[in-house]
């Protein structure tokens, strides 16, 4: 960890504390969110995390904001424990509603069975949120899952859809274009204006997909419209 | 409670207001007045909160009968605003009687005209603000993302505040070819020397391929030639330079996060200058540093106190 303070607009700085994507660096990551919003308190106007930053933009001077942002995180420890929510997401892999899923299972050389039992198998953590409200940007898949982005982007993905890019994976909050390569869908709402804290993923959470037949999804609400 | 009948619309007219805050870090876009000194204005007239919900009307064709006795304020651009046959100008407060008509026909200097009601126009509050934003199903009068549409009614609750203009010496005037100031970031230095020269000392046009997301910019090729990047935050104004060269600035309904390399962001006023520019019309940018910016801005907010 590398503290670095830049500047990006009038009333914003970038906080920068790592130089390339790691789970190891989400600790540091949640510690250092939590302190700034401490720190700024009714200051705070928005921060933006993302894999190695936080955009911290104030309603301070940016020689305030800046002085505020070293001291907040002077001597900062990871958050090992307390920062972060574990969630189950339901997914049912099925080719129906995720055509790329014998795509990748012929890509990689292994079984649907197999491309499931690793997509599923591993804890992943939330680095970001962006592209659609309630969109969370996870990963790191099994290097044999990493698949480029389609060429060309579906003009409509259905809500829900779970796909991965290189060695990222998300779900669709709502139906929208898109160009991952979608391999199942889960019945979870992501995002709901009337939920407290209105998105299920927050940054730092962590996620662990559960394979589920096509009844359960059912049951679970899920709807079967297909791809668009 | 006064209403407003809508006659005529587009896509284009929408609810708008300060923009959503707090929830930036959930993907959630900002909306809000693309030119916010003209939404101040308009709210200014009628002693409304200045980022109090307005509707935003980008070109015209747009057309709205009182169904009651009223007044209403419009700033920014000049669409040709009528009050039944009546010309109106915009930058001042005016009265519309019940059964009269105001129609926005079409751009005669600027592109965004802004109109307010006495303590701002009802929508739904969603993430605490009614700014549309359609791409996210967010804001406007039910809360949906919906444009304004004909066959709707805008409704407010205000009374009828004495009729005033906005001081003629107060009022922007939109100039062929503005200089638009822009923040330097943090990346400048990792473009080509040439490209910087070239950012700060070439005229931009306007791409037709522009909404409330961003704006294309068309001129020389500017050449980043630093690391790739990892997504990170973007604020509004970014300036950024996808691998084409061709630099797009980033508006209110912006994606959150990006990847691509930026040569700053512009300032509050710049973006509001600039929302009054055509497809077409031609900028340039200046330089500023970031603290001498923020004063500036302060300076400028001061107008309103």
């Amino acid at each position: 960890m590398k503290l670095r303070i830049e500047v990006v607009a009038i009333d914003s700085l970038m906080v920068r504390l790592f130089d390339r994507i790691d789970e190891a660096n989400m600790p540091w990551m949640l510690a250092a969110s939590q302190r700034l919003r401490a720190a700024f308190g009714e200051h705070l106007v928005d921060l933006v995390p993302s894999y190695t930053t936080l955009m911290l933009q104030s309603d301070l001077s940016p020689g305030e904001a800046r002085a505020l942002i070293g001291q907040a995180l002077d001597g900062l420890q990871p958050d090992t424990g307390s920062g972060g929510r574990h969630h189950e997401i339901p997914v049912w892999y099925d080719v129906s509603v995720g055509p790329e899923l014998p795509v990748l299972a012929a890509r990689s050389g292994l079984s649907e069975a197999e491309v499931i039992r690793l997509h599923s198998e591993r804890e992943y953590p939330v680095f970001a949120l962006g592209f659609a409200p309630g969109f969370g940007f996870m990963g790191l898949v099994d290097e044999r899952l990493a698949s480029p982005r389609l060429s060309t982007p579906r003009k409509r993905v259905a809500a829900g859809s779970v796909g991965i890019a290189e060695r990222q994976t998300a779900a669709y909050p709502a139906v929208s274009p898109g160009g991952w390569n979608l391999i199942g869908r889960t019945p979870v709402r992501l995002f709901d204006r009337e939920r407290e804290g209105y998105s299920l993923l927050q940054p730092g959470d962590r996620v662990r997909f559960v394979a589920v037949s096509r009844d359960e999804f059912l049951a679970l609400g899920g709807d079967v419209e297909a791809q668009g | 409670m006064k209403r407003l009948k809508i006659e005529a619309s587009t896509a284009l007219c929408q609810m708008q207001d300060a923009g959503r805050f707090g929830v930036r870090h959930l993907g959630v876009t900002q909306g809000g007045a693309l030119d916010w000194v003209a939404m101040h204005w308009a709210n200014w007239l009628l002693g409304n909160p200045l980022g109090a919900p307005v509707v935003e009307v980008a070109l015209g064709g747009f057309a709205l009968v009182a169904e009651q006795d009223c007044v209403l304020a419009l700033a920014g651009a000049d669409l040709d605003a009528r009050v039944d046959d009546q010309p109106l100008l915009p930058w001042r407060s005016f009265g519309l009687a019940k059964g009269q008509r105001l129609t926005l026909k079409q751009p005669k200097q600027g592109v965004r005209a802004y109109l307010a009601a006495p303590g701002g126009f009802q929508g739904e509050d969603v993430l605490g603000s009614c700014a549309t934003v359609v791409r996210e199903e967010l804001g406007g009068i039910d809360g949906r993302g919906l444009a304004l549409g004909k066959g709707q009614t805008l409704t407010f609750a205000g009374g009828s505040p004495a009729l005033r203009e906005v001081p003629a010496a107060m009022c922007p005037c939109y100039v062929a070819k503005p200089v638009l100031d822009l923040v330097m970031g943090a990346q400048i230095g990792d473009f080509s020397g040439t490209s910087l020269f070239e950012a700060f000392n070439r005229d931009w046009t306007l791409d037709s391929r522009a909404d409330r997301m961003g704006i294309r910019l068309l001129g020389p090729q500017l050449a980043y030639q630093g690391a790739p990047m990892i997504s990170e935050g973007i604020p509004l104004g970014a300036v950024q330079v996808p691998p084409d060269g061709q630099p797009i600035v980033l508006l209110n309904d912006r994606q959150t996060i990006g990847g691509y390399p930026r040569l700053g962001a512009l300032t509050p006023l710049a973006l509001a200058q600039l929302a009054q520019c055509m497809p077409g019309a031609v900028v340039r940018f200046r330089a500023v540093v970031q603290e001498e910016a923020w004063r500036e801005q302060q300076a400028l907010l001061g107008r309103w106190l």
